[in-house]
């Protein structure tokens, strides 16, 4: 808080209430409020610098180093070095930093070494940005969103089917059919949750994990119907999206335009959340859903909104994936897009500023671990582990308080209601 | 109390949720007296084997029912169901009768499916309750944890990770009692980790569990790519072999099924027992249950809460890794990737509906465990549906629970709250 | 048991929650321990029963020094406390309550319901306290709960009871039969630390009185020396006006017409059963009763946060039964709601986003859906100003205010509206005198300017200084509504039992 100024005061002081005694109380109650503080309140309102961009980077800092003493204690030279630790001490240390050294520099070079490199991390980036951003998203709703897996799925399908069974139109035209059906497929997909939310109080984490299993499975089955399926093969291949979006970065890379849309995405949610009256009642319900309906909010009407947007956000994340880099819809084709949604929303403190700057991270990650495992054959889940890494740290910024012996913040970090709703 | 309480309009819900449940209860009356009544020629007879194969010392003749007069008769029995529910509601066992309705319909769907011909019963009662085995496990998880106030949604990383390392520890020991033991401890570490963060650092527990459950999908996915793929006899532990008991096992029907099974079956049956005995006629269970119910209470009277609860959680573990250690020494006999499809949650769906407690929870296991086996099955008897709707029946089953049990239910008051001793 | 406090001193964070308080209980008394909210009592209490541990100062039993570490030595050491907030599990039986820690096992840990069941209704008959052993607790009357409380410090052979607050939960008649149990304990030997603000209490049966202000001991006394007024102003540091000034009242049209409402609670029960009443412009209606005989649904329907099951909510004529809050807010009425952290404010907000929870998306704050936040700076600006809110910014979260402070924020909201009606539901609980005074002044002020007033209160002090008429709730009925001129204090606690007119006419 920069002004710590007293609010200047007229009108005359209460006879009695003398300062110590309502210092007293305003103690109890920020303690109270220390309980209450939420994810949304966390990312939005009353948090430090530190809140939002100390603990974040070092939680990644953390996440690495982990991740460096897992490819450490997975990798045989190092293995066989430590074995022999009191032979020779030293060199079991230096055979670790080498392996460490070489796999992070073969991943950094291999997501940042070139402009090629840098395409392609974008590229990468660009679904982890419309995930990030849909889980953010359902965040600042109060919301926990797990289900932008299947969110992109559903958009998947919806966007695939209007990619390629609209022929004949101008290409502009079936670009944007495809990026609205996406958002319909995933917001559909999405309001699910929301509705059965409002509807039941069942909790959204357990029906969107298991609508992400639905999801997968309906999409194996509608892959295998005549409508989708691409009539020269035989494994569950869709038609293809014959439109993309234009490379405006030029030819010589594959970015396209989808990665300005993204940015424009993340802009208008970051409007949406901060300026307008919905984007307020949004985050009101979030924070303390019986307040905003006692205000005339309502809470029922924000949870299915909030996820069909959620949703559709997602859903567009496909459809940048159907216009820019795999034109058929496949079984594998959100390939933990939604999981990473979830890292990146937390680690970007579910704002979209934070959530294009998580996404790049991700995508550096992503796609500098093909090189990792071309160059020292570990495997590119090491990314997941990494991804997991950061999620905890960044869910326990306490944990990354202890370790660094910071000074406690103003905010805890999550906070989503408690227990089962209802 | 919680986030959707006050979303939803206080008061007034349980009698909209009774009709609901009639209104459902109806249409499955109507779907099994029109769909499988009607839809079948009249003559045709179903044919149910009760016989398991091989020897058997009383050999029991096969059901033989006429199946359109089954169908009728069962249709009759679910819209009595429906009309009792509707005229004057069942209170508070509305949750047993559905799931005997539900039971019923499945029943009906089997006799429709098995017109004109034949099938095993038994074979379907054995393959229930073992795919039950793992959901029931998931769900004592769950009612460790909740039961002392910790809601545990990494069930499902505890599974995979007892799954992995009963393989991979079963594997370099060559002994499947040591691989049952390493999938117990590994589901107690994480039990440990989750207890850390919600007890100790307080992080929203549904968080944390998620964080828990990504970074088990991390490591095993990223262990599992880095070591058994490449090394498979790190990944073939065997499995335990089915354990005939004396007499009981020749008991008709219920003999070899519940009798003819691996320690996983035997295991499960005793916790079951064991566990409902412990939480209510014991001093460990009333204990327990004050701390989940009351910490504030419990504390006063001089129950040490947080220990309580780190030693439930950690209990939780043990459980879930225990059952994590079925799918690869009891069932498969190998590792695979996210093997778990699920189970966790749907374990978590079961305690749900089986209202936080053992053998409610078996109960519903059992249900979901039919739905599991059911697509097996159902494809040997050629039943003209997509098998990729049927591999979408235990989620969606898990879905209509958690969206229809939980107005009913009532988990533990202080279930998901942290507790900071004043 | 002699239990004596010396020099008991606690410090936090820029707060002297206890300064040298030094308090002695006699075996066999009964000490009550006065003071208004945020006087230290419970501070006291808590280091009394090792929840906390004192900065400095000791505990002596016997005259032997004793150290509490925790509640368990406190308990040992022979003190119950009856919290006033109940420490009760409500879905175990009273037994298993009583038990709790102390439980009786046979082989394997299994418990011996049976023996303790037993014991239990052994205490409870050597006491008179009539606590039935098998009952689950979430279905005993509150009196009845805190009797099991007090058995489950007997249990454990309690030799000195704390009760906090006890009669704060109780009907007038519930008080009479706890001050009967109270005496039949001391009869036995037990002493009692009776902590209370309510004055007429303490004179009727305490044997001696410890006054707590701000932390320090203001005196000790005993009934038969001192009087209401010298307590009250030993308390609260002043000559306190026990009353109101207030001009009668200028009522008018009615503004709300409840006619036959029935509504339901949480757990489907009915709550309000059948309410008829009005409230006219410039009036206001006080609603008396113990707490949970349905105020709070009533309140809530009216406000349309709960679905009335049948009946008619008329507002300026306007059926708004089944309307949703907004509706009901839009049509001029503000709502001072009971639990206020939980409905009235959303603790992680400003105080300027506090101050336009609902009327944030109507001009000047929005044009269209987008917001003018200059413009909500401003209002708050004005209403922190004529409201008296004291806050650091109005940029702070409204969490980091005091409880009067946050009261005055939901109040400033309410009031700086265009409205007909004013719903106050508890509108002055757990709050400082000077807070208290300032939220009655402005009812009283908003009553003279033509609006109506709808006020809840269990407080019958409330009640009877700023009514103009009472209306008194008994299990969710409504069962006598009384000009305030003819109502008296045994009168309405008499129908807040469910007793009938006849009989609070023959004890007026």
């Amino acid at each position: 808080m920069p002004d710590r100024e007293e609010v200047r005061l007229e009108g005359p002081a209460p006879p009695v209430a003398p300062p110590e005694e309502e210092g007293r109380a305003a103690g109890e109650e920020v303690a109270a409020a220390a309980e209450r503080v939420t994810l949304a309140a966390a990312a939005v309102r009353g948090v430090g610098w530190q809140e939002r961009f100390v603990v974040p980077v070092l939680a990644v800092v953390v996440a690495l180093a982990v991740g460096a003493l897992v490819i450490v204690f997975t990798s045989e030279e190092p293995l066989r070095e430590w074995a022999g630790f009191f032979r020779d001490p030293l060199e079991a240390l230096r055979a670790s930093g080498r392996v460490v050294a070489d796999a992070y520099l073969a991943l950094f070079r291999g997501a940042l070494g070139s402009a090629n490199a840098l395409s392609e991390t974008l590229l990468v980036a660009i679904p982890l940005v419309y995930t990030g951003l849909s889980v953010a998203f359902g965040f600042r709703a109060g919301l926990f969103n797990i289900g932008a897996e299947g969110q992109l799925t559903a958009g998947a399908i919806l966007a695939s089917a209007a990619g390629f069974s609209l022929t004949g139109l101008p290409g502009p035209l079936v670009v944007g059919a495809v990026v609205l059906a996406g958002f319909v497929g995933g917001a559909l997909w999405g309001a699910v949750p929301g509705l059965l939310k409002a509807k039941t109080g069942a909790h959204e984490v357990i029906t969107t994990i298991m609508l992400n299993f639905v999801a997968g499975f309906l999409a194996l089955y509608l892959l295998q119907t005549a409508f989708f399926r691409r009539p020269d093969r035989l494994d569950p291949i869709s038609k293809p999206v014959l439109e993309a979006f234009p490379r405006v970065f030029g030819t010589g890379v594959r970015l396209h335009a989808g990665f300005l849309v993204a940015l424009l995405v993340a802009a208008l949610v970051a409007w949406v959340l901060n300026r307008t009256t919905v984007g307020f009642e949004f985050q009101a319900v979030g924070a303390n859903p019986d307040a905003a309906r006692a205000a005339g909010m309502s809470p029922t009407r924000t949870f299915v909104v909030v996820m069909a947007l959620a949703g559709g956000i997602a859903g567009m994340g496909a459809a940048n994936q159907l216009l820019g880099v795999t034109p058929s819809l496949t079984p594998g084709f959100s390939s933990g897009f939604g999981f990473d949604g979830i890292a990146i929303a937390l680690l970007g403190r579910a704002r979209p500023a934070g959530v294009v700057a998580a996404a790049l991270l991700f995508g550096i990650l992503r796609n500098g671990s093909r090189s990792l495992q071309a160059a020292t054959q570990i495997p590119v889940d090491i990314v997941t582990v990494i991804t997991a890494l950061v999620i905890l740290f960044v869910a326990a910024p306490s944990l990354v308080r202890a370790i660094f012996r910071l000074r406690r913040g103003a905010g805890r970090p999550a906070g989503l209601g408690v227990g089962w709703g209802p | 109390m919680t986030v959707t309480v006050g979303a939803l309009a206080r008061g007034g819900v349980s009698a909209r949720r009774e009709r609901a449940v009639g209104i459902f209860l109806l249409l499955l009356a109507a779907a099994v007296a029109f769909g499988f009544g009607l839809g079948t020629g009249a003559g045709l007879d179903s044919r149910f084997g009760l016989n398991p194969g091989g020897e058997v010392l009383f050999k029991v003749p096969d059901l033989v029912v006429p199946t359109r007069v089954t169908a009728y008769v069962l249709g009759g029995v679910l819209a009595f169901l429906a009309g009792v529910q509707l005229t004057r509601g069942f209170g508070r066992r509305t949750n047993v009768v559905l799931g005997v309705s539900v039971l019923l319909f499945i029943l009906a769907f089997l006799t429709w499916a098995a017109r004109g011909g034949g099938f095993n019963l038994l074979g379907m009662l054995q393959s229930t309750l073992r795919a039950s085995v793992p959901i029931t496990f998931g769900a004592l998880s769950g009612v460790l944890c909740e039961r002392a106030g910790v809601i545990n949604i990494a069930i499902e990383g505890m599974l995979l990770s007892g799954a992995f390392m009963g393989a991979l520890v079963g594997s370099v020991a060559d002994n499947l009692w040591v691989g049952l033991l390493a999938g117990a401890m590994v589901g107690a570490v994480l039990g440990w980790m989750l207890g850390v963060l919600a007890i100790r650092y307080r992080v929203d527990q549904i968080i944390a569990g998620t964080v828990i459950y990504l970074l088990a999908i991390g490591m095993t996915s990223f262990l599992s790519a880095r070591f058994l793929q490449r090394n498979q006899e790190l990944n073939s532990p065997g499995r335990f072999q089915p354990i005939r008991v004396p007499f009981l096992s020749d008991v008709p029907v219920l003999g070899p099924v519940v009798f003819h099974q691996n320690v996983f079956v035997y295991l499960m049956l005793f916790l079951v027992l064991a566990i409902h005995v412990g939480l209510f006629y014991t001093r460990w269970g009333l204990r327990v249950r004050a701390v989940g119910e009351h910490p504030r209470a419990a504390d006063t009277v001089g129950i040490r809460v947080l220990f309580t609860r780190y030693r439930n959680v950690v209990l939780g573990g043990i459980v879930a890794g225990i059952g994590g250690a079925y799918f690869t020494l009891g069932s498969v006999g190998r590792f695979d990737e996210l093997m778990t499809g699920g189970r966790g949650f749907i374990g978590l769906a079961a305690m749900i509906f089986g209202r936080w407690n053992p053998i409610g929870a078996f109960g519903a296991a059992l249900v979901f465990g039919f739905a599991d086996s059911l697509q097996v099955r159902l494809s040997i008897l050629q039943v003209p549906i997509p098998s990729e709707f049927l591999l979408m029946a235990p989620y969606l089953a898990t879905i209509l629970v958690v969206a229809g049990a939980v107005h009913r239910a009532r988990p533990p008051a202080a279930d998901g709250k942290p507790y900071v001793k004043e | 048991m002699r239990l004596e406090l010396r020099g008991i001193t606690k410090r936090f964070p820029g707060v002297l929650a206890n300064d040298h308080v030094d308090l002695t209980v006699e075996e066999g008394e009964i000490h009550a321990l006065l003071g208004e909210n945020g006087a230290g009592k419970t501070t006291l209490m808590n280091i009394l029963y090792g929840l906390y541990r004192a900065d400095a100062g000791e505990i002596l039993i016997d005259g032997r020094p004793v150290q509490f570490a925790s509640p368990r030595d406190a308990i040992a050491a022979g003190l119950g406390m009856v919290h006033q907030h109940f420490m009760l599990i409500p879905v175990f039986t009273v037994t298993e309550n009583v038990v709790l820690g102390v439980e009786t096992t046979g082989p394997l840990g299994l418990l011996d319901r049976r023996r303790a069941a037993g014991k239990v209704r052994e205490i409870s008959e050597r006491y008179g306290l009539e606590v039935p052993p098998d009952a689950l607790v979430e279905e005993l009357p509150v009196g009845v709960q805190q009797r099991v409380e007090i058995v489950k410090a007997l249990y454990r052979n309690a030799e000195v009871l704390i009760l906090d607050e006890p009669t704060a939960v109780l009907t007038p008649q519930e008080t009479e039969e706890l001050f009967e149990v109270m005496r039949s304990l001391r009869a036995a030997g037990k002493s009692i630390i009776f902590i209370t603000h309510k004055l007429k209490e303490v004179l009727a049966v305490a044997d001696r009185i410890t006054v707590l202000r701000r932390g320090r001991v203001m005196g000790t006394t005993t009934p038969a020396e001192t009087s209401e007024e010298e307590l009250a102003s030993m308390m609260v540091g002043r000559a306190v006006e026990l009353a109101v000034e207030r001009a009668p009242a200028q009522a008018a049209e009615p503004v709300l017409e409840v006619r036959d409402l029935v509504v339901l609670d949480d757990r489907g029960q009915v709550a309000v059963d059948g309410v008829s009443f009005e409230v006219r412009a410039g009036e206001i209606l006080a609603v008396a009763g113990v707490q949970g005989n349905g105020q709070t649904e009533l309140v809530e329907a009216i406000t349309g946060l709960r679905p009335a099951v049948s009946g008619s909510v008329r507002i300026l004529g306007r059926e708004l039964a089944g309307a949703s809050p907004k509706q009901v807010l839009r049509a001029g009425v503000a709502h001072v709601p009971e639990d206020r952290q939980r409905d009235g404010l959303i603790l992680d907000f400003s105080v300027a986003d506090n101050l336009v929870l609902n009327t944030f998306d109507v001009p000047p704050f929005a044009r269209g859906i987008v917001r003018d936040e200059r413009a909500v700076e401003r209002a708050a600006q004005e209403r922190v100003a004529a409201f008296d809110v004291r806050t650091s910014s109005l940029r702070a979260p409204v969490a980091t205010l005091s409880g009067g402070n946050q009261q005055k924020v939901i109040v400033a909201r309410e009031l700086s509206r265009p409205i007909r009606l004013l719903v106050a539901s508890q509108p002055t609980r757990g709050l400082d005198v000077g807070s208290v005074e300032y939220i009655h002044r402005r009812l009283l002020e908003k009553r003279d300017q033509g609006v109506a007033v709808l006020m809840v209160s269990v407080e019958l002090d409330e009640v009877l200084a700023l009514a103009d008429r009472i209306a008194v709730m008994y299990r969710g009925r409504i069962v006598d509504v009384l000009p305030a001129a003819e109502a008296t204090r045994e009168g309405v606690g008499l129908l807040m039992a469910g007793g009938s007119l006849e009989e609070a006419a023959a004890s007026a």
